[in-house]
């Protein structure tokens, strides 16, 4: 009989949404792997098409003219998005990741004081400083040009 | 230890790109509310602005940087969720090789066309 090689307490994919009830930072820790991803992908597309600078003006031109249009508009759009969650949710784990701002340890006792207090507080200021690059992202995309 | 190591610089890969990639795209996303590094006017995808940035060697610099980091903070978070699937150990190995070598594959491209791009910039 095969041996089970699966851990415990891995849910594989599923288990970014699902599989419990998770609080806001788990769908925080979810949309940051979507938008990592995202990005991801973006960026070995963008990396090969920007190339085409070194090949001269009618290279770049002929390149630029393959990805135009409304539609592709939105989707940098998008990818801006991505980027504004990415870089400031990810700026708030690096915090958490050195043990700044995240309260000192306690006794984990519902409801959590630490989490409520410290931690949380920096989510929102994220989510709102997020917001706001949204908001002026879709300015200068869509009304100022 | 090796994956202390790599997650150490997976972080700081990740305060490289904050830096540069949120340079690039306030340059290339917000130009009608900053209008930074875009001496022709217009669009900052349009060839004299192109070129214009690309005369400057700290921009090729800084392109080759971000290249870098953004490769490696990239494909090292996307083996770390694959690896969360928890493959086969022959299958990680295999993996891990297909991102060095997709990773080293595109920097070499990529540090290429921005030293070119340097060069013919530097021609017009």
């Amino acid at each position: 009989m095969e041996k089970d090689r699966r851990h415990p307490n891995r849910l594989g994919i599923w288990g970014w949404v699902g599989g419990g009830s998770w609080g806001p930072d788990r769908y925080l820790y979810t949309l940051h792997r979507i938008t990592g991803l995202g990005l991801l992908a973006y960026f070995l597309v963008h990396v090969v098409v920007t190339s085409s600078r070194a090949l001269g003006e009618g290279a770049w031109e002929a390149s630029m003219a393959r990805v135009s249009g409304p539609l592709f508009v939105l989707g940098e759009y998008l990818v801006f998005v991505a980027f504004a969650f990415h870089a400031i949710n990810g700026l708030r784990l690096f915090f958490a990741e050195l043990g700044w701002g995240i309260g000192k340890p306690i006794e984990p006792i519902y409801p959590y004081r630490t989490c409520l207090d410290d931690q949380r507080p920096w989510a929102l200021g994220a989510l709102l400083l997020i917001a706001v690059l949204v908001v002026v992202g879709a300015l200068d995309f869509f009304v100022w040009h | 230890m090796r994956d202390q190591k790599l997650w150490t610089w997976h972080l700081a890969a990740g305060a490289i790109i904050l830096f540069l990639l949120g340079l690039h795209m306030a340059i290339m996303h917000l130009d009608a509310l900053l209008g930074i590094f875009n001496p022709a006017g217009g669009h900052p995808i349009d060839w004299a602005n192109v070129v214009a940035r690309g005369q400057s060697l700290a921009f090729t610099v800084t392109y080759i940087l971000l290249l870098g980091a953004a490769l490696f903070h990239g494909l090292y978070g996307l083996r770390n969720i694959l690896f969360e699937l928890d493959p086969a150990p022959p299958l990680k190995k295999a993996l891990s090789w297909v991102l060095i070598l997709v990773g080293v594959g595109l920097f070499i491209f990529g540090t290429w066309a921005a030293w070119v791009g340097h060069q013919v910039a530097s021609l017009t």
